[in-house]
């Protein structure tokens, strides 16, 4: 039996691109689980039967990276040996230290029942939500530059570098955000979980 | 006699069953040509009910057989064994309130409930409903049943979906797959038909309660997500019925029915056909004839959607955190269908409606759409079925147990399913050789909150420095949603071996022994069988016997071939009492060419006096 990629460009047979189509991905995804769904092999052997297990499980788990462009970046930084595990949300980004100080303050003050932080805490929100608008176009134009340039090259290297930076910026501010989500309304955050933070 | 043999040149394989083992009622479908088709019992009935009992033989016995001794033997029947299905005794205090399932002193991670004076374990009476359906089947079919599709709720955790498969090879039957029911319901309903569009499938049933949203693309059945309570059902519904009613007979017979389990499934009785009836009229009446006193109760529509809206409105909740999970609004669902018995109820269709502001779809029936569906999954299985296939999700996250009880998650709940994450683990102390892994399911951030699955234990490291040792552990959700655990050390490349402890539910071990057992009792069963079988044929050949002895045939036989009936009938009833059916079988047989000549005789008689009473006119 051939081996299978696996690395989740390769098995959908694209290049190692941070942009990526979400209709083609799409089409492969479906041609591919047609070809190796595990229900395509109820009857074979044990070996096909392994095989296929296998093979959609590559599949599942690269779909699910792939579609993502946070998660795609991340993957590919990996990939590249750019790994992003460390410096995951720990340092404040310098230019964000003051905001971030006094959005402390008035969590604090929601938290212990002071209902007039509430419109700084919301106007605060909104200020976060533009900020991560703006990352995403900074990791669109970044995405570009890095497709653009040679594999492997300085300047994709520095492309790499760029994008780290600006994936790391991008999850402190998304943390910020659930944390005055959290504390606006208790009940929703309860539901919404630690799905994000990981 | 001699058979012939043809030889197709390939083996043909047997049909695959789709099976939906529900908490009150069970089907049984199958892929005939091109649809499916429910199986129909020698009396054309489609629905086995999920209620087992221990018959007067001390045999154990599935459906409408079973429900009729569930009135008249409370304590040797069981009905709603879905909701103990992979739970322990800690998760059912609540349904034990409500449910008289007798559950024994010595359950812990696995419930065993009281039939008569033996105890089973969940799957075990599973297993009984299902050896029923295949038994059903086999008929149908004309062949023998051995591989099927078995549906659970999407809800349903590991353990449950683990019990589930296990009663399964209980029964004798190979689960190729479990399906999630609302999944199964989508193809039933041939929404493929629309090449592109987003469905929701509301799943009410008798115990469970499932939402599922799915994209249709081109024969592709993609689970967006999914959402339930494994909890919530019709059951609850007359719940509350039986409630009223209970009080009721509290002032007006001035006794407490409660107690009574003979009365009181009576009395469920009767709430579930007035509930039934309320779907259809707008006012139904509660009635029981009990030990001479008789009570009625009228039930309106209004009073009764009073009564269950707070059942309705949680089915909701699940529905709107689906919707949010697939990032959908409820303008975006293009259909809704409905399945499930509790789906009748008006109140039921209106909120879904209001909710998903579209008109569900209910014109298949909404108790066999399920095993329907499951009967293209099993085609699709056989390769009969190959423009459709499935994708479904895992519907709850998979995660480990890290420092200070906090779950780190490995697998996102709706995740696509095979779905695999892969961890690294090394040891704490010099020369450690065992790492434990705990495995929970869940939402919540710590283990306490979430359900635990089960422990893994690495064992046999390479004993070397804390630190060092660096063991890749990779978790896999199969098709069917259930975990598979291996290992291997990352430096060697060697399999590492992996000890799998489950929290709830059965080991391996227990299955086969349970499995060796389920065989032994078989054959004793079929012994018994056979021996009562051989005394009804001693009984009426002895009485038959004894009749012709007192016919004028008797006198014209020789004093020999007298004696010689005396004492085929002397043997027969010496061996009348034995547990050999063979011994039976043999003594019948002689003394059924003993009595040969008196048989003509009494034919010769007949004749003649047939002859003699018939009048040539």
């Amino acid at each position: 039996m051939p081996s299978l990629p696996k690395n989740y460009f390769a098995f959908f047979g694209l290049d190692p691109k941070l942009v990526v189509d979400g209709d083609v991905l799409q089409k492969r995804f479906y041609e591919l689980s047609r070809q190796w769904h595990p229900d395509r092999f109820s009857r074979k052997g044990a070996d096909e039967q392994a095989q296929a297990l296998e093979a959609t499980s590559i599949l599942n788990d690269g779909y699910r990276t792939l579609k993502d462009p946070v998660k795609r970046a991340e993957y590919l930084l990996t990939e590249e040996g750019f790994p992003i595990g460390e410096q995951r949300s720990k340092d404040v980004p310098p230019e964000l230290l003051e905001e971030v100080f006094e959005l402390n303050m008035a969590l604090e003050e929601l938290k212990s029942g002071d209902e007039s932080a509430r419109p700084q805490l919301e106007e605060a929100k909104r200020n976060f939500v533009d900020l991560q608008t703006e990352i995403d176009r900074e990791l669109d134009a970044l995405f570009r530059k890095y497709d653009a340039s040679e594999s492997r090259s300085e300047t994709a290297k520095q492309a790499l570098h760029e994008v780290r930076g600006a994936l790391n910026r991008r999850r402190y501010i998304q943390n910020l955000i659930r944390d005055v989500d959290k504390a606006l309304s208790p009940a929703l955050a309860a539901t919404e979980s630690i799905e994000d933070r990981l | 006699m001699g058979t012939f043999q043809i030889d197709f040149g390939e083996e043909r394989k047997s049909t695959i069953v789709g099976i939906d083992l529900g908490t009150t009622n069970s089907l049984v479908a199958y892929m005939d040509l091109t649809s499916p088709r429910i199986v129909e019992d020698a009396d054309g009935q489609k629905i086995v009910p999920s209620v087992v009992s221990l018959d007067e033989y001390e045999t154990l016995i599935a459906g409408e057989q079973a429900r009729e001794m569930l009135m008249t033997h409370p304590e040797r029947s069981i009905y709603s064994v879905k909701r103990l299905m992979g739970r322990g005794v800690a998760d059912v205090q609540e349904e034990l309130k409500l449910f008289p399932f007798r559950i024994a002193e010595d359950s812990d991670a696995v419930i065993k409930v009281k039939l008569g004076s033996r105890t089973f374990t969940p799957p075990e009476i599973s297993a009984v409903v299902l050896r029923q359906l295949k038994a059903n089947a086999e008929i149908a079919l004309q062949q023998p049943v051995t591989e099927a599709v078995i549906t659970v709720p999407a809800y349903f955790n590991d353990a449950q979906r683990q019990a589930t498969k296990d009663a399964g090879r209980l029964a004798g039957l190979d689960v190729l797959r479990l399906v999630n029911e609302p999944t199964a319901a989508s193809l039933a309903y041939g929404l493929d038909k629309r090449k592109e569009g987003v469905i929701a499938v509301y799943d009410f049933g008798g115990g469970t309660f499932d939402i599922s949203i799915l994209r249709l693309h081109d024969g592709i059945f993609e689970v967006l997500a999914t959402h339930g309570d494994t909890h919530l059902g019709g059951d609850d519904i007359d719940n509350l019925l039986l409630r009223i009613a209970l009080e009721d007979l509290q002032t007006e017979w001035g006794e407490d029915l409660s107690t009574d389990s003979e009365g009181v499934q009576r009395l469920r009785r009767a709430v579930i056909d007035a509930k039934q009836e309320l779907s259809f009229v707008p006012t139904a009446a509660i009635q029981l004839t009990y030990r001479g006193k008789t009570y009625q109760r009228q039930i309106d529509r209004a009073l009764f959607e009073r009564l269950i809206a707070p059942v309705v409105e949680r089915t909701l909740e699940p529905c709107r955190a689906c919707l949010a999970d697939a990032h959908l609004t409820p303008e975006q669902i293009d259909e809704v269908v409905l399945v499930g018995g509790s789906t009748r109820i008006p109140l039921v269709r209106a909120a879904v409606e209001r909710l998903f502001k579209a008109k569900p779809h209910t014109d298949l029936n909404p108790d066999e759409v399920v095993a329907l569906g499951a009967a293209v999954q099993a085609g699709i299985l056989s390769g009969d079925v190959e423009d459709k296939l499935l994708l479904d999700v895992t519907p709850l996250s998979l995660g480990i147990e890290t420092m200070g009880g906090v779950v780190s998650k490995l697998i996102h709940r709706n995740s696509t399913i095979p779905a695999s994450a892969t961890e690294s683990f090394t040891t704490a102390v010099d020369g450690q050789r065992n790492v434990l892994i705990h495995v929970v399911q869940g939402e919540r951030e710590m283990v306490r909150d979430c359900r635990s699955l089960a422990r893994f234990e690495l064992k046999d490291i390479q004993p070397m420095p804390a630190g060092l040792a660096r063991i890749e552990v990779r978790f896999l959700i199969d098709a069917n949603g259930i975990l598979n655990v291996t290992a291997r050390d990352a430096r060697t490349g060697q399999e590492q071996t992996v000890e799998v402890k489950p929290s709830y539910g059965l080991n391996e071990e227990q299955v086969e022994a349970m499995i060796r057992e389920s065989f032994e009792r078989a054959e004793e069963d079929m012994r018994e069988r056979q021996v009562r079988e051989a005394r009804v044929e001693a009984d009426n050949i002895l009485a038959a016997t004894e009749k012709a002895q007192r016919n004028e045939a008797w006198q014209a036989l020789s004093p020999e071939e007298r004696n010689d009936i005396e004492a085929a009938k002397l043997k027969l009833q010496s061996v009348y009492h034995g547990n050999d059916h063979r011994a039976i079988n043999e003594q019948i047989e002689a003394l059924n060419k003993a009595t040969m000549a008196l048989a003509e005789n009494m034919m010769n008689t007949a004749v003649r006096g047939a002859l003699k009473g018939t009048k040539v006119e």
